[in-house]
């Protein structure tokens, strides 16, 4: 009687070791993964900056303008050339 | 002795005897070994143990560094002003360079450098030196791709400023490790700075994380900041002012541009300038932020707040007519003069001619401590506050030490030293009602409570003195803008050498529109004009008129005039002044 119940506590004892382990393990690949996810989160980020900058390097209004004057020979009308409109159709 | 006996009967040879203590000794040796190895491993173990902790964690422990960005500089419409990008900065030791030929050759293209340049790099440096400072990150890994032993690279941050020259000033830099150095970068450099964290971590064999141990200290990320600058307005007012500078071979010129309600600083330009993106060999000159570091005599942008001060002391009214005496006045053994003789002049016609006799006249019926508290009420004498490092206060002496002829030329802004900022804040009390408003380079949330300095009526009757002069007749008709009614007051100022007026001038310009509802406040300042006109209404005037006309379209403020309201003087007929 008290053979059988030490060995079930045996077998129960080595199982638990053996998941332990496994669990262990998993915890460390989930966590790898995790490392690599925000890794790329932050790469996403600089990304981003980089990205940001871009947009606002393209975006200057001194380069909208040359393009606007150059490009698409645009320019500003002269005061007898704008008529105003007002609400309620009054000038 | 049985044993001994016991083994002579054996046969053996008889073994010595021993003495008598030996074994005992023995025992106690060894003991004493034992014990000695026991307490040092106490020891080691217990007390000790430091130097075999560290040794033992760092086979798999590291602690690692966990970067923090710096905050972006965004304008009040979250364009980006200001950011930081990681890069990479590679350095070597030169005396643990091995590189063959080939790998040297490789580095040298990646680097777009020759492979001799980097040899003498290494050749002149001493124990450690930077091959490549700050290149984009895949460059640095196609380097460490290479594997040359003794190159290692290492994490940096690096600012951009995509704006480049148009906003430097106001922007100012960073400099080594993104920390700030000037302008609001290191007004600013708490809320924007961060601070990197670090972080213990088990790693295996082959050097990935495999846990976190602990937090030793939170990374903690710098914040944005978003600026009252609206980077439209800030690209109009540097292309006019650089335009300006050029054309009329200014030494030095400033704008600032002000939103009349909430006394937020939209735009402040600053010429000459420089790039922040390469500013290897600029002049600390370039990079002051003239508009807040320097001060300058307003000469007769100032007068307004003479006759305010009249005004409100109910010593004139607008139609008191004073005697100019003909362009010449003495007071003591000092003589001021006027651009052009005039004979009476009603109040009105004194701001709108410019005139320095006219302003002097009226001063002298004020008491000096009244004019003084006028002045420091509007905020001339103390710093703007607008929280930029180095801003000045400029000058105005204790009203007790006034002279006279100090308080005649103090009328018509000599004797009194001035920034552009504070200039601009002051004339918001026409442009308000009598309000001063805080000048702020920070996005704010609405409008801002004023401060009253002077009632209403007297604002709206100075208000409209300021709309005369733009007119013909005044000195500034060409600050008139199609569609706005616009109101201001010039400026032609003797800049001071030493003690004595040379014949360099200032020549500013301050006003507002549209007048109906004011929404800008623009001044202008112009150091040393030299291309043949220098003064204010020829100068600075159409400054004003081109950058607050473009802006108030931008904006999209309701016209107030009909477009035809531009009307010129014919040419040579402009009434001038100086001062």
């Amino acid at each position: 009687m008290m053979t059988r119940l030490n060995l079930l506590l045996l077998a129960m004892l080595v199982v638990c070791a053996l998941s332990l382990v496994t669990s262990r393990h998993q915890a460390r690949q989930r966590f790898i993964e995790l490392e690599r996810e925000q890794a790329r989160a932050h790469g996403y980020e600089v990304e981003f900056g980089q990205l940001k900058l871009e947009q606002s390097t393209w975006g200057l209004p001194a380069r909208i303008e040359k393009i606007a004057r150059e490009q698409l020979r645009m320019q500003l009308p002269g005061a007898a050339r704008v008529e105003l409109v007002r609400d309620g159709g009054k000038p | 002795m049985r044993t001994a006996a016991g083994a002579l009967r054996r046969g053996d040879a008889p073994a010595p005897a021993l003495p008598r203590l030996r074994a005992p000794l023995v025992f106690a040796l060894l003991l004493a070994l034992f014990a000695g190895l026991a307490g040092r491993s106490l020891y080691l173990q217990w007390i000790d143990n430091e130097f075999l902790q560290e040794q033992g964690s760092s086979r798999y422990s590291r602690q690692i560094e966990v970067p923090a960005h710096r905050g972006m500089i965004t304008d009040r419409a979250g364009e980006t002003l200001a950011i930081s990008t990681p890069v990479k900065s590679i350095w070597a030791f030169p005396s643990k360079v091995e590189a063959t030929p080939e790998q040297m050759k490789a580095l040298a293209g990646i680097l777009d450098t020759t492979p001799q340049a980097i040899t003498r790099k290494l050749e002149d440096a001493g124990d450690f030196v930077f091959i490549a400072k700050q290149v984009p990150p895949e460059v640095a890994d196609r380097v460490a791709a290479l594997r040359i032993k003794g190159i290692h690279d290492q994490n940096e941050y690096r600012r951009f400023y995509p704006g480049g020259e148009t906003m430097s000033h106001i922007l100012g830099f960073t400099g080594d490790h993104d920390v700030g150095q000037e302008g609001m970068e290191l007004a600013q450099q708490e809320w924007l700075g961060g601070h990197a964290g670090s972080r213990r971590v088990i790693i295996n064999r082959r050097g990935d994380v495999v846990e976190d141990v602990e937090s030793i200290r939170a990374p903690q990320a710098g914040r944005d900041l978003a600026l009252s600058i609206d980077s439209r307005l800030q690209y109009l007012a540097f292309r006019e002012l650089k335009a300006a500078a050029e054309a009329n071979r200014a030494k030095a010129g400033s704008l600032v541009m002000m939103d009349a309600k909430t006394g937020e600083i939209l735009a402040l330009a600053n010429w000459p300038t420089y790039n922040p993106n390469a500013r290897n060999r600029v002049s600390r000159e370039r990079m002051r932020n003239r508009a807040l570091t320097d001060t300058f005599e307003p000469g007769s942008t100032l007068k307004p707040f003479t006759i305010a001060t009249a005004l409100e002391a109910g010593k004139v009214r607008p139609d008191t007519v004073f005697d100019t005496m003909g362009g010449r006045m003495t007071i003591g053994p000092n003589t001021i003069h006027d651009a052009h003789a005039y004979g009476a002049l009603t109040v009105q016609q004194i701001i709108q001619k410019s005139s320095n006799i006219g302003a002097a006249r009226i001063a002298l019926q004020l008491p000096a401590q009244r004019m003084w508290e006028m002045l420091s009420e509007c905020g001339f004498g103390a710093v703007p506050k607008t929280g930029f490092p180095g801003e000045v206060g400029g000058r105005l002496r204790p009203a007790k030490s006034w002279k006279p002829i100090e308080q005649a030329t103090i009328a018509y802004g000599h004797g009194i030293s001035v920034n552009l900022v504070q200039l601009a804040r002051a004339y918001s009390i026409f442009a308000n009602d009598g309000d001063l408003k805080p000048a702020s380079l920070l996005k704010g949330t609405g409008a801002a409570d004023g401060r009253p300095v002077i009632k209403a009526e007297t604002a709206r009757a100075v208000r409209h003195m300021l709309e005369l002069a733009v007119q013909p007749g005044g000195t500034a008709p060409k600050a008139q803008i199609a569609g706005y009614r616009v109101a201001g007051k010039t400026g032609t100022a003797h800049k001071l050498e030493g003690r004595a007026y040379a014949h360099k001038y200032v020549s500013s310009f301050v006003g507002f529109a549209p007048v109906s509802n004011p929404r800008l406040i623009v001044a202008v300042m112009l150091d040393e004009p030299s291309g043949g006109q220098h003064f204010g209404g020829e100068v600075a005037a159409p400054v004003f008129s081109s950058v607050t006309g473009a802006a108030l379209r931008m904006l999209g403020v309701p016209p107030d005039a009909p477009l035809g309201n531009v009307i010129l003087p014919p040419e040579g007929s402009q009434v001038q002044e100086e001062s």
